[in-house]
């Protein structure tokens, strides 16, 4: 496929944009693109498949795991059915640690808190520049383009987020932004961007050249903008687990360092480490530990930033809060098990998603986050799952992805039947479904359509087996063979074998 | 209602399920999983160096009154010429001929003269042998976090009786420092590193792209 | 013993040799096999569409016709997980105690053709005689949420003259989920294309399964592809042959 039509897939709008929320298309649609990227598919294959089999390598040799899991859950559900008391706990905790907690009710909210606290330290002389640790809170607000409009630059330092941003796309997966790009397309992309001369395309001088690059923005910087992997509402400790040590960077070397985090992020005490500490390496990279965790404690005196901010984010949490089967959305710890687990993620990969929370977390925390029946792509996305359980299997926090899809699936349903107008009651899907329902509900006129489909499909068959269908049903035989209805139901041939009931 | 009251009171609206009186210790959390590694002193310390080594960090176990040795052997290895320590790191840990860059709290060490150093030497707070992870705390022997990141080579020197068995027992040991210090704590588990192209790990990115740890007794 | 088999719409309607097949396979070890002729469909494609009123009335349904069972039988892990997993949802949406309790009594008593074989009967070995080189694939419905584990390889592996072999990547979806397969059509197709890969990767004649849903998914694909590979239910195989069980 040609360069700018894969280009234009990668900066579709997504389902946070703002403004004209309709513009944001189907999951199937956008998929049908992604799919039709063979370079994507081997280079998401290749990667999703390795990081797999490690994964389970690293679950495997803890004899423990379940329980993790299950501690993990339970903390979490603990921290949502209380939610309003951590947080002012943690409020609470982070002040007398010298820092400042601000809150924000929306994205534009939190947007204007980070760049007024930006505005304020970096001065007016050198560049007007902060840098950034890989933070997906942040890109769900899209703080770097309301930054820039404020003439300030977001330097995104991790070097998949770096690639991306140096690209003008957005991320395709949790852990691994870039993960849809091969080392061939990132040498390009250097080259072209950071202005150098022949690079070979071995990671580790990509790598390096990124280290250049980065390491003067590092020791410049006045303010540093952070997500929050887990906030500890006793102690008031912040912690953000990374691999390349920019996180480590970004958190400790500017005088201001600005975290924003989502209301869920929080946990109850420093003792829940024992846990999270365990299960989110290994399922995130599948290793036993990451290579940098920082904990820090509001500010500490002669080590680190001077100036701490913590924004607390709600930006839709709250209305997740408010489903009692959706809530256990917010349990997640973004490790991305569940998207390198994903037989569906593996194919279409994180565009196709158009959300910055892609995969099987992002078709239910998206649609949520959005709200069911704010864009077509919103309500599309609990859709994009065959149900088969692998997510839910791998997941460190025991969120029941698939319940939650059924369940979002049912209320996008009801939205369209009870909102939707004359217009939804005859969408033809609607309609089959409700001719079905009643069918299945009276026995005989069961038996009535059973005879009638053997008529039915007459004119469709052909040398025993059907190679087309009509209208929606199109989808099933464009790659698929349908064998025909045989001439003798199961219940007909039990009546004539065995008697029964005449109908 | 300001963002606060507004947050808190959703909240409260979005769990009106909850039970009135419920308090968050009445939400069971089971704690199933292991506490603490049984196995012998020398088993963890054993089971540590090898952690830490499959991160493709350099290990050697030395004997104590070996250490200063070791320290200058390591030193001399890597060519480091300018070293970065932390204020009371004893003198004895440092070699003749090496330029010690210390970080004291009246002098503190620039970000340029850290970026242009050889290396770090610092001790830790703890490890953990089920992970391979040394653990910083800006406490004895170790200085503030910036020592140990903006230099290119971090030579780190563990004692044996550092080392933690599991992940539970670190943490609890460390719960002390956060509640009563307020310090920053940092794990590290091998050098730096990315795993951002191809899902192709190379060490070193921003971080110390080099780390060697020395295991004392 | 007396079972009531829940043949389920689409095994009926679609494929109504797996049933006498399992009615076969039932009858051979000394069960008694009734067939209610009240029942239709268990709503899963209802409830896992999002049509979850239409589906509450074939919840009922199901429950008043197979409650009076000792045990229920149905060769499809999907159908048994729909019953065993998502009923108790679907009569919390329903409002109705009384409906949410006669669930919760019946859900124990459903199983699925190879787990009420293995676990309810004690039987591995059927008596089975299948002269075919067969690869298994482990439908995730019965892998993951039944849970039903090594029960249908064990059955298979006491099949006479069979030749089992390893399908790769056995685990991962065959892309089908429902109306997954119509509704993200290219993504399903994308999916199902890997697993044809390697079911004909083993060189088998015959692929096998616990659920025709998926087997009709892999099934077309295979008869499209012209492959010369097979898509046979797992109580077709196990109804094979002569009904002599091994003395081994």
């Amino acid at each position: 496929m040609a360069r700018n039509e894969r280009d234009a897939a990668t900066a579709a709008p997504d389902a946070f944009s703002g403004g004209n929320k309709r513009d944001t298309p189907p999951f199937e649609v956008t998929a049908k693109v992604a799919l039709a990227d063979n370079q994507l598919r081997r280079n998401l294959g290749k990667a999703t498949q390795a990081i797999r089999d490690k994964r389970e390598a690293a679950a495997g040799e803890m004899p423990d795991w379940e329980e993790l899991r299950e501690a993990g859950s339970a903390i979490k559900t603990r921290v949502m059915r209380h939610l309003d008391e951590y947080l002012v706990q943690l409020e609470d905790s982070v002040r007398r640690a010298g820092g400042t907690v601000h809150w924000a009710r929306d994205a534009e909210e939190a947007n204007g808190i980070v760049a007024g606290i930006a505005r304020e330290n970096i001065g007016e002389e050198g560049t007007r520049e902060v840098v950034k640790v890989k933070s997906i809170a942040t890109d769900e607000i899209k703080l770097n383009e309301h930054l820039e409009k404020e003439g300030i630059h977001a330097a995104e330092t991790d070097l998949a987020e770096l690639i991306i941003q140096l690209a003008g796309e957005g991320s395709s997966h949790i852990l691994v932004p870039a993960i849809h790009k091969n080392r061939a397309e990132i040498r390009e992309l250097f080259m072209r961007e950071l202005g150098l001369g022949d690079l070979s395309d071995e990671p580790e001088v990509l790598a390096e050249a990124a280290r250049i690059y980065l390491r003067r923005k590092f020791l410049s910087a006045k303010v540093g903008v952070s997500g929050a992997n887990f906030a500890v509402a006793e102690t008031g400790t912040v912690c953000v687990v990374e691999s390349e040590g920019n996180g480590r960077m970004c958190t400790t070397l500017p005088d201001t360092l600005v975290t924003v985090m989502g209301i869920e992020k929080i946990i109850p005490e420093w003792r829940d480490f024992e846990v999270f500490m365990q299960t989110l390496p290994r399922s995130s990279t599948a290793e036993r530990m990451n290579p940098y965790t920082s904990f820090w404690t509001g500010v500490s005196e002669d080590d680190g930033p001077r100036e701490f901010h913590l924004v607390l984010l709600d930006n839709g949490r709250t209305e997740v809060l408010a489903d009692e089967i959706g809530r256990q959305s917010l349990n997640c710890i973004r490790c991305s098990a569940c998207l390198n687990s994903c037989p569906v993620y593996d194919r279409v990969g994180g565009h196709a998603y158009n959300s910055v929370y892609p995969g099987p977390i992002g078709a239910i925390l998206t649609p949520q986050l959005a709200g069911i029946g704010s864009s077509p792509g919103a309500d599309s996305l609990p859709y994009a799952s065959s149900l088969c359980g692998a997510c839910y299997e791998v997941c460190p926090v025991k969120i029941n992805i698939p319940e939650v899809l059924i369940h979002l699936r049912g209320k996008v349903v009801r939205n369209k039947q009870d909102n939707g107008g004359a217009k939804a009651k005859l969408d033809p899907e609607n309609v089959a479904m409700q001719t079905l329902a009643k069918t299945f509900s009276d026995p005989r006129l069961y038996e009535a359509s059973q005879r009638a489909a053997l008529v039915g499909q007459w004119p469709l068959a052909r040398s025993g087996a059907i190679h087309s269908l009509p209208g929606r049903l199109a989808g099933w035989t464009s790659a698929r063979d349908l064998a025909p209805v045989p001439e003798q139901s199961f219940r007909r041939w039990w009546r004539e074998e065995r008697g029964g009931a005449e109908r | 209602m300001n963002a606060r009251e507004e947050i808190l009171s959703r909240i409260r609206r979005a769990t009106d399920d909850v039970p009135q009186g419920e308090r968050p210790g009445d939400v069971a959390v089971e704690r199933g999983y292991r506490h603490a590694d049984g196995s012998s002193r020398e088993e963890i310390i054993s089971r540590f160096a090898e952690t830490v080594a499959e991160y493709r960090a350099t290990v050697h176990r030395v004997d104590g009154d070996e250490l200063p040795e070791a320290i200058a052997e390591a030193l001399a290895r890597r060519g480091v010429q300018r070293l970065a320590v932390p204020a009371d790191l004893p003198s004895d840990w440092l070699p003749d001929g090496i330029e010690a860059l210390r970080d004291a709290a009246d002098s503190p060490l620039s970000k340029e003269s850290l970026d242009g150093s050889d290396g770090v030497l610092t001790g830790c707070a703890l490890g953990i042998a089920q992970t391979g992870t040394i653990v910083l705390d800006a406490g004895a022997l170790q200085g503030r976090r910036v020592l140990t990141l903006l230099p290119d080579y971090h030579l780190c020197v563990v004692r044996g009786d550092q080392v933690h068995g599991l992940v539970p027992e670190a943490i609890t040991a460390l719960g002390e420092v956060v509640r009563d210090t307020g310090r920053a704590v940092t794990f590290i588990s091998g050098p730096s590193a990315t795993s951002d192209i191809e899902l192709e790990r190379v060490e070193g990115v921003h971080g110390p792209r080099t780390l060697e740890v020395l295991i004392a007794g | 013993m007396r079972v009531g088999l829940f043949i389920t719409c689409f095994n009926d309607t679609l494929f109504p040799g797996t049933g006498r097949a399992t009615v076969e396979v039932l009858e051979r070890l000394g069960v008694e096999v009734d067939f209610p002729f009240e029942q239709t469909c268990c709503g899963q494609m209802h409830f896992n569409t999002g049509y979850q009123r239409e589906a509450i009335p074939l919840v009922k349904r199901f429950v008043d016709v197979f409650s009076g069972y000792e045990a229920v039988v149905a060769p499809s892990g999907s159908c048994v997980g729909m019953v065993r997993e998502l009923y108790g949802r679907a009569a919390e949406l329903a409002g109705d105690r009384g409906l949410a309790l006669r669930v919760a009594e019946l859900q124990p008593k459903v199983y699925e053709l190879s787990e009420f074989l293995v676990d309810r009967l004690g039987v591995t070995d059927v008596g089975a005689y299948y002269p075919h080189r067969v690869t298994y694939h482990p439908t995730c419905h019965s892998l993951r949420m039944l849970g039903v584990g090594g029960k249908p390889k064990r059955l298979l592996d006491n099949v006479r003259g069979i030749e089992l072999v390893d399908l790769p990547q056995a685990e991962e979806c065959c892309g089908f989920g429902g109306t997954f397969a119509v509704k993200n059509a290219d993504t399903s197709t994308a999916m199902l294309s890997d697993k044809m890969q390697h079911i004909k990767s083993t060189k088998a004649e015959v692929v096998t399964a616990g659920d025709n849903s998926c087997l009709m998914h892999i099934g077309g694909g295979l008869a499209r592809g012209r492959s010369g590979v097979e898509a046979v239910h797992l109580a077709e195989i196990l109804a094979a042959g002569s009904g002599e069980r091994g003395s081994s």
